[in-house]
């Protein structure tokens, strides 16, 4: 693998819990590594599965998806969608020919700061591992609309 | 890659801060501000400063002084988590004549100085950061917050102490209350207890009071014997409906006589409040003192309901107070706030059958001990065996059952040592019998605890340091005879003992309400897995829950004692009032909304809200938001596949802007160089 390879890794996180994980590892001064940058959702339920691929198409190596855990959602039962959302874009991936291993799913209270940057910090081993995401069909990179990113033609180039 | 295509007429100011050398001992911020002057200027960015303290007033005039002499439309602020202060800048913004959501503030602190310590990583991360922040407030729209009258009235759920403490206080403060109790009286658990540790002053004579407060006090509405079925609406603004069950009582005749009571051929097991230890009758009130004093008929157990014959209490009454026909009776409320003050179950000491409860005779649990102890209880206040006369010679306490045990519950209950010590002391005082308390651990941590602990001590009360393996009868040694033998391991001694007791009283846990699952849901706030009530923040915020408006007190938070139970009582009354006093609410506008042009009718999202904030038209074949009850996850706009719904402050536009921010797609940049991030 190439050593001098190091993966871009969009985070998402929920307002309420994993957000707050983030804050405290950065309060409480744990480190990980720097290949991760995070955007917040209000909720995990939040998470269209559009934005994994649309990160996915436009550079970022992998993909973490962050909520509270279950039964702790601050809107009820909206990570159980998640999980569910989650579940189904690693069969999509994977009958893409894509790694189902570049998208991961982590629960994180406002107390597991350590957790998330210990997962964080496996993520960015793993995804090294795996080597840099390159699509194998031809993907616009930035598309105009979000509809268009599903890779549903020229399949016979793969 | 290419440069994103769109451009922007925008005028965005960029103010990167120092935060001392939190972020500036990491960060080169002079860097990625001069970084965002020139590579950011196609995206809108006229201004980019770095400032030691942006949170600081000069700091903050900066931004106020930009806006007013350079024409800034958007102001995005690269320092610490939007926790703590966005509030902060989106005011500043606000004072210089900006919308306050046209503000982003990005953290590169929580998110990069404090937890990277290559330098250079960490600003390349930084420019991303700050990056995303520029792309995303691109997109934002000004906002308004939605601003929400407050009610004043208060529902409050639960009649214990904490519940008790909730409505007097607010009640006192002069505005209205409902209080709802699903037993035929409030005063919760505490009015079954004899004495109160540490200070041993009678429970009833401390409670009663407070309970005739609330019968008398003209700003408390009390409705007993009845429970919440339905909420709706939101923070200042719920709708409730409540379920009063039929008390086959006119209660605008009854005078609480007591006749009927003394009457009624018909004896039930008192299961409630006599723990299963003493009768009452078909028609009964809980306890003497109980409030209100009107009685209720027990339709399952009365004669007259389940063979049509008796009304001896109807016969008898001297104010024609029974009636029979009597119905369920549905309320409904309109409040603005609510406290949930619903209390605690007791662990069913059955559960650890080893301890033999419900099969050896003489083992009791805490709360029949109470009753036991109780001057008005079924014994009079006799310490007494199973059998009604026999005096325990020697009595053992067992700590913990059903806590701090994994296999039952995990945490503390925080009141069985100090109950224990206190039933130690009365069975000394009362009976002088030996006992024995089996601990793993004395957690006397309040106010004058460990003091009535070396008190006990000082009683001559034997402590043994052990989890007890099991409670028998069965005799191995001449002296063991007839008795309980308590096996433990006396870990400070480290030998095995078995002790002979002749009553050994199970000091049982807390546990949440068997409903408290349902209860939560009904209320649209959420429980920890064990069933407690989780609290908006567990040190800063102990009796707000996530969703505005329903505070929570006592012990569905979670185990506490009394003191700490009242004090809950007070904080939540205290949260109430301020919302009161406010008369309006200012939320954040985080809310979806559904383009009825986009949507095709499929009703995918219709199920997904937990809020049913979601409304379908069968007419129009559109479904609707109902932005007051909406709460802005955000999942049904993930889940419309023709993206029909839109979320503000959260919308596909501003999360793709900010991605594309994030992986800089926003800047024509040279080929990739090693050793930086792409």
């Amino acid at each position: 693998m190439n050593d001098t390879f190091e993966p871009v890794i969009i985070g998402f996180t929920c307002n309420w819990c994993s957000y707050r994980a983030a804050d405290l590892a950065g309060t409480a001064r744990v480190k990980y590594p720097p290949n991760i940058r995070l955007i917040r959702l209000m909720c995990s339920g939040r998470l269209d599965p559009t934005f994994v691929l649309k990160a996915l198409t436009s550079g970022a190596d992998g993909v973490l998806i962050t909520g509270c855990h279950p039964g702790e959602c601050h809107y009820l039962e909206q990570n159980y969608k998640t999980l569910r959302r989650y579940l189904m874009l690693r069969r999509v991936l994977t009958q893409m020919g894509i790694e189902p291993e570049r998208i991961k799913l982590v629960w994180a209270s406002a107390a597991e700061g350590v957790k998330l940057a210990q997962e964080i910090t496996d993520m960015v081993e793993q995804i090294r591992a795996l080597g840099p995401f390159k699509s194998r069909y031809p993907l616009p990179l930035n598309p105009p609309e979000v509809a268009h990113v599903q890779p549903t033609a020229e399949r016979g180039t793969a | 890659m290419s440069k994103i295509n769109h451009s922007t007429t925008e005028r965005v100011g960029v103010y990167v801060c120092h935060c001392g050398t939190n972020i500036a001992g990491v960060i080169d911020v002079e860097a990625v501000a001069k970084w965002a002057a020139e590579h950011l200027k196609d995206r809108g960015v006229v201004i980019a400063r770095d400032y030691k303290f942006m949170c600081s007033s000069l700091g903050q005039e900066l931004i106020e002084k930009d806006i007013q002499e350079l024409g800034l439309t958007r102001v995005v602020v690269a320092a610490c988590s939007p926790h703590l202060h966005e509030a902060t800048f989106r005011v500043a913004c606000q004072r210089a004549g900006l919308n306050p959501y046209l503000c982003e503030l990005v953290s590169i602190r929580e998110q990069a100085s404090w937890v990277h310590t290559d330098k250079h990583a960490a600003t390349e991360k930084a420019k991303a950061i700050l990056s995303g922040g520029v792309e995303r407030v691109l997109h934002h729209a000004p906002l308004d917050p939605l601003h929400v009258p407050i009610h004043p009235a208060t529902l409050v759920v639960g009649g214990g102490i904490a519940g008790i403490q909730a409505a007097l206080e607010i009640a006192d403060a002069g505005f209205p209350v409902y209080l709802v109790e699903r037993e035929p009286s409030i005063g919760g658990h505490m009015a079954q207890f004899d004495k109160t540790f540490p200070t041993l002053d009678c429970a009833a004579c401390i409670l009663t009071p407070r309970m005739v407060s609330i019968g008398s006090h003209p700003n408390v509405t009390l409705m007993t014997w009845s429970e919440v079925t339905n909420v709706a609406g939101y923070v200042g603004n719920f709708t409730v409906t409540v379920k009063k069950k039929a008390r086959y009582i006119n209660t605008d005749l009854c005078t609480g006589c007591g006749i009927c009571q003394e009457k009624c051929p018909k004896k039930v097991i008192d299961d409630t409040f006599e723990a299963g230890l003493g009768y009452r009758k078909a028609v009964y009130t809980p306890f003497p003192q109980a409030v209100p004093k009107y009685p209720v008929i027990d339709d399952v157990n009365c004669t007259y309901f389940q063979k049509g014959t008796c009304r001896a209490c109807e016969k008898l009454c001297p104010t024609d107070a029974i009636d029979f026909k009597q119905e369920d009776e549905i309320v409904t409320l309109q409040v603005g706030n609510i406290v949930l003050a619903t209390g605690y179950d007791v662990f069913d000491a059955r559960r650890v059958a080893q301890y033999g409860y419900a099969r050896l005779a003489n083992v009791f649990t805490s709360i029949e001990f109470e009753r036991l102890s109780n001057a008005a209880g079924p014994t009079n206040g006799n310490i007494v065996l199973r059998d009604g006369v026999t005096v325990p010679q020697t009595v053992g306490i067992i700590h913990c059952t059903g806590s701090r045990d994994r296999n039952f519950n995990n945490y503390c209950s925080a009141i069985c040592c100090m109950q224990s010590l206190k039933f130690a002391h009365l069975v000394k005082e009362r009976t002088g019998a030996t006992v024995y308390n089996f601990y793993i651990d004395i957690r006397t941590t309040a106010k004058a605890y460990d003091e009535f602990y070396q008190r006990v001590l000082d009683e001559g009360t034997i402590f043994v340091r052990g989890r007890v393996a099991e409670v028998t009868d069965a005799a191995r040694m001449p002296n063991e005879e007839g008795k309980l033998i308590v096996q433990v391991e006396d870990t400070l001694a480290g030998r095995q003992r078995r002790i002979p007791v002749d009553m050994v009283i199970l000091s049982v846990g807390l546990e949440p309400r068997r409903d408290s699952h349902e209860v939560a849901k009904l209320f649209g706030i959420s429980c920890s897995s064990d069933g407690w009530i989780i609290e908006k923040h567990p040190k800063l915020d102990p009796v707000a829950t996530m969703t505005e408006g329903v505070f929570v007190a006592g012990c569905a938070q979670g185990p506490k004692d009394i003191p700490n139970s009242v004090a809950q009582g007070a904080a939540a009354a205290a949260r109430v009032l301020g919302r009161i006093q406010q008369k309006e609410i200012a939320l954040e506008p985080v809310r979806a909304s559904v383009d009825e042009s986009k949507c095709s009718g499929c009703r995918i999202c219709n199920g997904l809200c937990p809020f049913n904030a979601i409304l379908f038209h069968e007419d129009r074949m559109v479904t609707e938001v109902n932005p007051a009850l909406c709460q802005g996850c955000g999942t049904c706009v993930a889940a419309c596949p023709a993206g029909a719904i839109s979320g503000t402050v959260f919308s596909n536009e501003q999360i793709f802007a900010q991605m594309e921010g994030l992986l800089l797609h926003n800047i024509e940049r040279p080929p990739m160089t090693e050793g930086v991030l792409a």
